[in-house]
C-alpha cells in the first residue's frame, strides 16, 4: 500500500487515548486522537482517516450518532466501536449502521492487533480492487482509436450511443480499418466492461474446431478431447463476445449461432447439459452481408438478429485528414516501445503519406511507421524510409496482367527490343516472349 | 557516536530480582548495542499503583512514577517489574515505552510459564525477559514494530511469539539506531 494506515482514536478518557495512541504508534501507524465526537468530525472533515476507533459512550454526541455522520462524510472509513459495557443491542445497532466491528474494553492485546490487521487487509484489498479496476479501464482504454475527421467522429458517437445497451452490433469496414478496436471501445464503455471481452476469429478456424471453440466440449467428445473445456460463449458470460469475420462461418454454424442468440442457451460438443450464458455479441466483417443474404450464402434471420446496430468504419482514404494524427500517434507509440526519443516526420514524407490511398488502411499506416522507425535514423522519418514510391494516391490498383505488360515493355525498351536478351533477362523462352508481346499488343512505338 | 544523545541505559529494578538476572540483561544490551548500562535498585511501595477492580498494576502511572524518581538521569531508563501490568485499554501488557521517549517498563509476570499452567523454566524466563526489556528499549530509541520474524522488535502478544524471536535487532532496525545516533556501526 502506498500510504501509511491512519487511525483516529475517539475517546473521552485521556488514559485510553494515550494507551491506544502509544500502542498504534509502536505498530507504525499514523495516529491522531480526539476527545469527543465534535473534535473527531472536524478532524475527519480536514483529512481522511482509514480507521476510526470510537468509544460508544461519550458526553455530547454518542459513538453511534458520530458513526452515522462519519459514514455520511466518507462511506469508506472503517469505524470500529468500543465500549466498556457490553450490550448486544448497541453492538447490533452499530453493526446494522455499517460499523466494521465492535469491541469491548479492555481488549486482549492480541484481539486489538488482529482487529487492526483485519481492517488493514480490508483497506488494502479495497485499494487493490480499485487499482485493478482502473488498470482494467486503462487497458480497455482504446487509445488506438485516433481521428478527428467527421467520419471518425460519427463512428465514435455511434460507439457511445450503442455502448450502454446490450444490443447486437455488426461492424463493417475494409480490412485494417480497426473493426476490433471499435468492438473493444463498445465493450470498454459498456456496463459489461469488468467482464471479459472474448474474441473469436471465425475465419481462422475450420468448422469442427469453431464449434468446439464457441460451445466448448466434454471430455471424450472427439479424438483429442481429453478434458472438459469451456467454450467462448461460456467464457464471455457477463461480458461481450466478438465474432470477427462472421461472413466466413458455414451454413450449419449459422443455424447453431442463431439458436444461441435467440435462447442464450447451448450445449457443449458431446454434452447434453444445457448451459446459459449472458453475453453481448458484436460481429465484424469486411463483406457485404446484405448481398450475401440476397445470394443465399448468409441466413436472413441471422443477419437481422445480428444487425440490430450497424457501425461502418470508413477506410483511411475517406478520412485523409486523420493520416497526420495517426502517423503522429504511431510515431509516439513506437518511439516509446523502442525506447527512442521523440520522433518527427519531415514534410515531404508526410505529404507522401497524405497522398497515398492506403489499401491496407490504418494497419498499413501503422506498419509503415514502425518500419520507418526501425530502418530510419531514429530521429526523423524521411521520404526514403517510406515504401511508397510506386503507390501514390491517384494511381489505380493494377491487375497482374497490367503489371506484366508494363514490366515486359520496360525490359524490351531497355534492351532495344532485342528479343533474345529481353527473354533471357525475363527468364522465359523467346516463343513465350513473342506470345506475350502478341497478347499485350506491344510495339516499339508504345514506349 | 554522532549527535549529542546521552547513550546510556539505566536498568531500574522495582521488584525482588536476583542480581544475576539484571546483570544478564545489562550484558545483553552492552554486547549487542555497545551502550553503557547502569543498574539501580529501588524499593517503592507499588500498592498505590494497584487497581483493585482489575487486580493489576497500572503501567501508565508506573511510568510517570519512574519519571519523577529519576528527574536528572540522562539516557534511557527501563523500569523492571515482576507484577502484572495493565493499561486501561488492554487486558495486560508485557511492557511499554513512549516511542522515542525516556522511560520504558517491562515485567516478567506474564512471561512466566506458570502463568500458562506450564512448569517453571527459569532459563526460558530470563531469555524472555531480556528480549522484552530490549524490545521496550528499542521503542524508547524510536523503533516501531518490525516484521522480520527473528528481530527483537517484532510485536509479540503471546509468550510463544517472544520465544520465536531473538534478542537481537535485525539489520534494518540496527541501521535506524545507527542513523538516530544511538549506536555505532558494528565492525565487520
Amino acid at each position: 500500500m502506498a500510504n501509511k494506515i491512519s487511525i483516529l482514536i475517539v475517546d473521552d478518557e485521556e488514559s485510553v487515548r494515550d494507551s491506544l495512541y502509544n500502542w498504534f504508534i509502536e505498530d507504525g501507524y499514523e495516529v491522531k486522537c480526539a476527545a469527543d465526537a465534535k473534535e473527531a468530525l472536524s478532524l475527519l472533515e480536514a483529512k481522511e482517516y482509514h480507521i476510526v476507533l470510537a468509544d460508544i459512550k461519550m458526553p455530547g454526541m454518542d459513538g453511534l450518532e458520530m458513526h452515522r455522520r462519519i459514514k455520511a462524510l466518507n462511506k469508506d472509513t472503517i469505524v470500529i466501536v468500543m465500549t466498556a459495557f457490553a450490550s448486544v443491542d448497541t453492538a447490533v445497532q452499530a453493526l446494522k449502521d455499517g460499523a466494521y466491528d465492535y469491541v469491548t474494553k479492555p481488549f486482549d492485546p492480541d484481539d486489538l492487533s488482529h482487529l487492526i490487521r483485519n481492517a488493514t487487509s480490508h483497506i488494502n484489498l479495497k485499494e487493490e480492487n480499485e487499482n485493478l479496476k482502473s488498470k482494467v479501464e486503462a487497458l480497455e482504454n482504446v487509445e488506438d482509436l485516433v481521428g478527428e475527421s467527421e467520419a471518425m467522429m460519427q463512428v465514435l458517437s455511434e460507439v457511445q450511443s450503442v455502448a450502454s445497451s446490450s444490443s447486437s452490433v455488426i461492424i463493417t469496414g475494409e480490412s485494417g480499418t480497426g473493426k476490433e478496436l471499435i468492438a473493444r471501445a463498445i465493450h470498454a464503455n459498456s456496463p459489461r466492461k469488468y467482464f471479459p471481452l472474448v474474441s473469436v476469429h471465425c475465419g481462422a478456424l475450420p468448422e469442427s474446431l469453431l464449434e468446439s471453440e464457441l460451445f466448448g466440449h466434454e471430455k471424450g467428445a472427439f479424438t483429442g478431447a481429453m478434458f472438459n473445456r469451456k467454450g467462448r460463449f461460456e467464457m464471455s458470460d457477463g461480458g461481450t463476445i466478438f465474432l470477427d469475420e462472421i461472413a466466413t462461418i458455414s451454413a450449419k454454424m449459422q443455424v447453431e449461432l442463431l439458436r444461441v442468440l435467440e435462447t442464450g442457451k447451448f450445449t457443449r460438443v458431446g454434452g447434453n447439459k444445457e448451459i446459459s450464458s449472458d453475453f453481448r455479441v458484436i460481429c465484424a466483417t469486411n463483406k457485404d452481408l446484405k448481398m450475401m443474404v440476397k445470394e443465399g450464402t448468409f441466413r436472413e434471420d441471422l443477419y437481422y438478429r445480428l444487425n440490430v446496430v450497424n457501425i461502418h468504419v470508413p477506410p483511411l482514404r475517406e478520412r485523409q485528414e486523420d493520416i497526420k494524427l495517426l502517423a503522429k500517434y504511431f510515431m509516439e507509440k513506437y518511439a516509446a516501445s523502442m525506447n527512442r526519443k521523440k520522433i518527427s516526420i519531415d514534410d515531404a514524407a508526410l505529404k507522401r503519406l497524405e497522398e497515398y490511398d492506403f489499401p491496407g488502411n490504418v494497419r498499413e499506416l501503422e506498419n509503415m511507421i514502425e518500419r520507418a522507425i526501425v530502418i530510419g535514423n531514429g530521429k526523423e522519418i524521411k521520404l526514403k524510409d517510406l515504401p511508397l514510391e510506386k503507390n501514390k494516391k491517384g494511381t489505380t490498383i493494377e491487375s497482374l496482367n497490367d503489371n506484366e505488360k508494363k514490366h515486359i515493355r520496360q525490359i524490351l525498351e531497355k534492351y532495344g527490343w532485342n528479343i533474345s536478351r529481353a527473354a533471357k533477362v525475363l527468364k522465359v523462352d523467346r516463343a513465350t516472349l513473342y506470345n506475350k508481346i502478341k497478347k499485350y499488343d506491344l510495339k516499339p512505338s508504345d514506349g | 557516536m554522532k549527535g549529542e544523545k546521552q547513550n546510556t541505559v539505566t536498568l531500574a529494578s522495582f521488584g525482588a530480582f536476583d542480581r544475576q538476572t539484571i546483570e544478564l540483561i545489562a550484558e545483553a544490551i552492552r554486547e549487542d548495542l555497545g551502550m553503557p548500562v547502569a543498574i539501580i535498585e529501588r524499593r517503592v511501595d507499588l500498592s498505590i499503583y494497584f487497581d483493585i477492580g482489575r487486580r493489576q498494576y497500572d503501567g501508565n502511572r508506573l511510568m510517570k512514577m519512574i519519571e519523577t524518581q529519576f528527574p536528572d538521569t540522562q539516557g534511557k531508563i527501563v523500569g523492571l517489574f515482576n507484577v502484572d501490568l495493565f493499561i486501561p485499554i488492554l487486558t495486560f501488557i508485557y511492557g511499554q515505552a513512549y516511542l522515542g521517549g525516556k522511560i520504558a517498563i517491562a515485567s516478567k509476570f506474564r512471561l512466566m510459564n506458570e502463568h500458562y499452567g506450564l512448569p517453571a523454566n527459569e532459563e526460558l524466563l530470563k531469555d524472555r525477559f531480556i528480549k522484552e526489556v530490549i524490545h521496550e528499549l528499542g521503542h524508547a530509541m524510536g523503533l516501531v514494530h518490525c516484521h522480520t520474524p527473528t528481530c527483537v522488535m517484532r510485536s509479540s502478544t503471546y509468550v510463544e511469539d517472544v520465544d520465536q524471536k531473538e534478542r537481537y535487532f535485525c539489520q534494518e532496525c540496527r541501521s535506524q539506531l545507527e542513523n538516530n545516533g544511538y549506536i555505532t556501526k558494528r565492525a565487520l
